[in-house]
């Protein structure tokens, strides 16, 4: 009896066996990657490959990389293991020898009468010191230009604060580059998504740096300039040229419009609501300014034009702010108070984190100091519509490069540009509505207002498999953004 | 042979999932072997549950039957638009039954059955693409049956008792497709509810026309199981979301009916040796319209599952081999009572053809073995659940699903 109990035990486990489909889609051969090996697969690029959002690089944002989305299809097609240098914790902070030097994520701190971005508390664990082992299938490198890839010294901890805290991490030595430790690991794919920080350090300090056009040495350029197109195209193809050198297949994306981030879309030229005793009574205060501006015009030392383009005017309704612009005509040597004024249009664009001071007073015991109105904008709090044709004028020459070189190296191209424009006008639809690029709500965009969430992230995702499988006759299935978190609410 | 059941008794755990719905039809060793006919069969105790009414017909002054099976039920599911794969976690369950007829004298009979017809229980992978519907469910429930059945002349019997049922819930799901604590955790509800019960009844009439004709007719009522006041635990709220306390020491109030059954059946001996039976059953599945759940905190969660009533078409064989060893075979094709657009992860099954063997052996005068096997056979299905909402807008859950079930059974009765 035992015996025929023990019988219909071992009968009971092998009917365990799970019901097999007719083609199941985990089997060999289900999905094909075409004339490309997914076997391993390398990304590299900055802060858009490593997965970073919120104002930080944490696990839960790594874990939904780009690249990571990708490797998990891939891996349906023969792809191999995708290793991330992963970060300790998801405060996101950074130490360097225990010192902290790069701040926690933001996190959407809800309270009964607000909601505001503010980084979450808490000592962060990963110290830049603790260096990590081994080869990482992620290269992508939070903060790194072009140029920086190959730079032999972008990874040596002796070398900060110019050396990369990201990389540092990482490097397989103090000379490494970012290229080479990519290329040492013999990738059969490759995806290189670099470029944005060669003008976006420019367009978010508020075009504070200089336009490098011209200056083919790249070692002299600081940190918030534009790179000059000549030399991104240059690094550009040598990093192509490194990545393909066995045979390797890969995708590039282009740089999307800096005009296109609800860093600069969120907070409006013209933010400043008056009723119409406050608006005459800065008409009153500015009246000096404006009869000087029609006295130095009389002079001939600015343009009629000008003149107007300066005058300050304040209607009931929503007014523009005022700001200070370098590229105006310097007149203070007429008159001291007529410093470089004007005001807003809606080709000027102001970066988020003025939204937190601007309507606040900058001397908080004098009541006319309200920045904006009575204190203008700094050169560093807004992007001029000078400073924007500087960002387009090099963003246009390095996705022409971009273009080009894929062209040239038979790789997939990605039109990133494209798709950040559809997401600021109408958006992208997916099976839970529509993702946009508005700061909170819209779902493309992270609490920073530059980086995605990682439903922006795994739009991004699909855009890179669209262009992967028509470039290589792959049919490997896109991500699904609705099962992709947002923002985070602590 | 003591120990033997003792051990089958501890496997006890009174939750699986098999067959339409969350319907389990294994009532007993020496029926389900025939297909799970039985309302037209006059074998055994097993009667109290297939039709009450048969008891007078019995030949033993006593009889007892008690028996467990092991099911194997298995769901497999495929997306191959997004390349998911997942297979949920197989866990073997073992409903049981006991039942037990007294034949008072020629005309009256008394019973009492102990039987678990409803439950189900899957889990798939936390966290799984489709853990917004369905982390994971236990559904158990026992249904106990004082009868009573009445000779009214040689030919018409009938037979009835009323229905005491407890019963669990045991249901995880994360509350959206995204939302998580700051850490990435899901945020999740676990609803738990024991000792629900209800009443319902068990009601049959036979008719033996001739020596060899049986036909039969049983109507097990629709049972209503109330949770009031059971457990919601939600986990991994943000705080932010959480600023009233209002996920704390949550409550829930949920209703799920376990549906009427109508058989109508036939059996007939066409010799010593062989007996042929056929059932029709009829569950009224309609009464499942959504699993409506109120939380304390005025929220709630409503989830259409719009069943529709369901057929069962059985058909069995019995086979006197020696006067020691009855052989047994059926063959029947199961109705889901699941609704395209309406194919829910926690009960994912289409139309299923279920083949079945058994045989009896009697060791002694006394007591014989019955044992048992199904095999339950599902054709792949590609189906969705499209009445899932976030922000007030449909949305669809679905790919390729296949099931498959193997239940091997083991009983043993005991009759003079």
């Amino acid at each position: 009896m035992k015996k025929y109990l023990y019988t219909i035990l071992a009968l009971g486990l092998s009917f365990g066996c799970q019901p097999e489909f007719n083609d199941p889609i985990n089997e060999v051969g289900f999905y094909t990657s075409g004339e490309a090996d997914f076997s391993n697969y390398v990304a590299v690029g900055n802060s858009l490959t490593a997965g970073y959002a919120d104002n930080a690089l944490y696990i839960e944002g790594q874990l939904n990389s780009f690249p990571s989305m990708l490797a998990d299809k891939f891996s349906l097609a023969g792809g191999g293991d995708f290793n991330q240098p992963l970060v300790a914790d998801n405060l996101g902070g950074l130490l360097a020898n225990g010192q902290q030097i790069q701040g926690n994520r933001l996190v959407l701190e809800v309270t009964a009468s607000s909601q505001n971005p503010a980084p979450i508390e808490g000592t962060p664990t990963t110290d830049i010191a603790n260096h990590l082992e081994g080869t990482f299938n992620n290269m992508g490198i939070p903060g790194a230009k072009s140029y920086h890839l190959m730079a032999n010294t972008y990874g040596n901890i002796g070398n900060l604060p110019a050396a990369n805290p990201y990389f540092i991490r990482i490097a397989s030595s103090n000379e490494a580059t970012v290229i080479g430790d990519a290329v040492a690991q013999d990738p059969t794919f490759f995806t290189l998504w670099i470029g944005n920080n060669d003008i976006l350090g420019f367009a978010t300090s508020g075009g504070i740096g200089e336009d490098q056009t011209g200056n083919l040495d790249p070692s002299t350029y600081g940190n918030s300039d534009i790179t000059d197109p000549n030399v991104f195209a240059n690094i550009y193809n040598e990093l192509l040229k490194a990545l393909t050198a066995n045979g390797a297949k890969g995708a590039v994306a282009n740089i999307p419009d800096v005009t296109a981030i609800p860093y600069f879309t969120t907070v409006p030229y013209n933010a400043i609501p008056l009723d119409e005793a406050t608006a005459a009574m800065l008409n009153q205060a500015y009246a000096p300014y404006n009869t000087g501006l029609q006295q130095a015009a009389f002079l001939g030392a600015i343009s009629p034009e000008e003149a107007t383009e300066r005058t300050i005017n304040f209607t009931v309704g929503q007014n523009p702010v005022v700001l200070l612009d370098e590229d105006l005509t310097d007149l203070t040597s007429i008159n001291e108070g007529l410093t470089n004024m004007r005001q807003a249009t809606n080709q000027d664009l102001i970066p988020l984190p003025v939204s937190s001071v601007l309507g606040t007073l900058a001397d908080p015991s004098d009541p006319n100091s309200v920045i904006g109105v009575g204190v203008p904008l700094n050169d560093d709090q807004l992007l001029t519509a000078s400073e924007i044709q500087l960002v387009v004028t090099a963003q246009t020459a390095y996705n022409t490069a971009i273009k080009a070189l894929a062209d040239q190296y038979d790789i997939a191209f990605v039109d990133i540009q494209s798709l950040m424009n559809t997401l600021a006008q109408g958006g992208v639809s997916f099976d839970g509505g529509t993702i946009t690029n508005t700061f909170g709500t819209g779902g493309a965009f992270s609490l920073d207002g530059v980086h995605p969430t990682q439903r922006g992230y795994a739009v991004v995702a699909n855009n890179f498999i669209r262009a992967i499988n028509s470039k290589y006759n792959s049919d490997l299935p896109l991500v699904n953004p609705g099962s992709y978190p947002t923002i985070f609410v602590k | 042979m003591k120990n033997t059941m003792l051990i089958v008794l501890a496997l006890l755990c009174f939750s699986v999932s098999y067959a339409g719905g969350y319907r389990i039809a294994l009532q007993g060793q020496k029926q389900l072997a025939m297909g799970h006919t039985g309302v037209a069969v006059i074998n055994s105790s097993e009667l109290v549950f297939f039709n009450p009414s048969g008891l007078t017909f019995l030949n033993e002054k006593f009889t007892v039957s008690v028996g467990a099976n092991l099911v194997f039920a298995n769901i497999s599911f495929q997306n191959q638009n997004y390349g998911w794969h997942t297979e949920d976690k197989n866990s073997a369950a073992t409903p049981f039954n006991v039942y037990a007829a007294y034949k008072i004298n020629e005309w009256v009979s008394v019973g009492l059955g102990i039987y678990t017809p409803y439950g189900s229980g899957v889990e798939y992978p936390k966290d799984w693409e489709g853990s917004h519907l369905i982390n994971d469910i236990s559904l158990a429930s026992i249904f106990v049956q004082p009868t009573v059945a009445f000779k009214i002349n040689d030919i018409v019997s009938i037979g009835g008792g009323p229905i005491f049922a407890t019963g669990n819930v045991n249901f995880n799901r994360n509350i959206d497709r995204t939302t998580t604590d700051v850490n990435g955790n899901r945020t999740n509800v676990t609803i738990d509810k024991t000792g629900i019960t209800a009443w319902g009844y068990n009601l049959g009439l036979t008719v033996k026309p001739t020596e060899k004709l049986t036909i039969g007719v049983n109507y097990r009522s629709k049972i209503q199981m109330d949770a009031k006041d059971g457990e919601a635990d939600f986990q991994n709220v943000p705080e932010g979301g959480n600023l009233q306390g209002q996920f704390d020491q949550v409550t829930f109030d949920a209703s799920l009916p376990l549906p009427a059954e109508l058989t109508v059946g036939a059996s007939y001996a066409i010799n010593e040796k062989w007996l042929v039976a056929f059932d029709y059953n009829r569950v009224y599945w309609n009464a499942y319209e959504d699993l409506d759940v109120e939380f304390s905190n005025g929220q709630s969660s409503i989830n259409p599952r719009n069943y529709k009533n369901s057929s069962t078409y059985r058909f069995g064989l019995q086979y006197n081999a020696t006067p020691r060893l009855v052989l047994r075979g059926g063959y029947y094709f199961d109705e889901s009572p699941v609704q395209s657009g309406y194919f829910a992860p926690e009960t994912p099954r289409n139309d299923s053809n279920n083949f079945t063997g058994g045989f009896s052996f009697k060791l002694s005068d006394r007591f014989t073995i019955d044992a048992s096997f199904l095999y339950i056979h599902f054709d792949e299905v590609e189906e969705s659940y499209d009445h899932y909402q976030e922000n007030g807008q449909n949305i669809s859950f679905g790919g390729l699903y296949k099931n498959n079930g193997f239940v091997p059974g083991l009983g043993i009765t005991y009759g003079f």
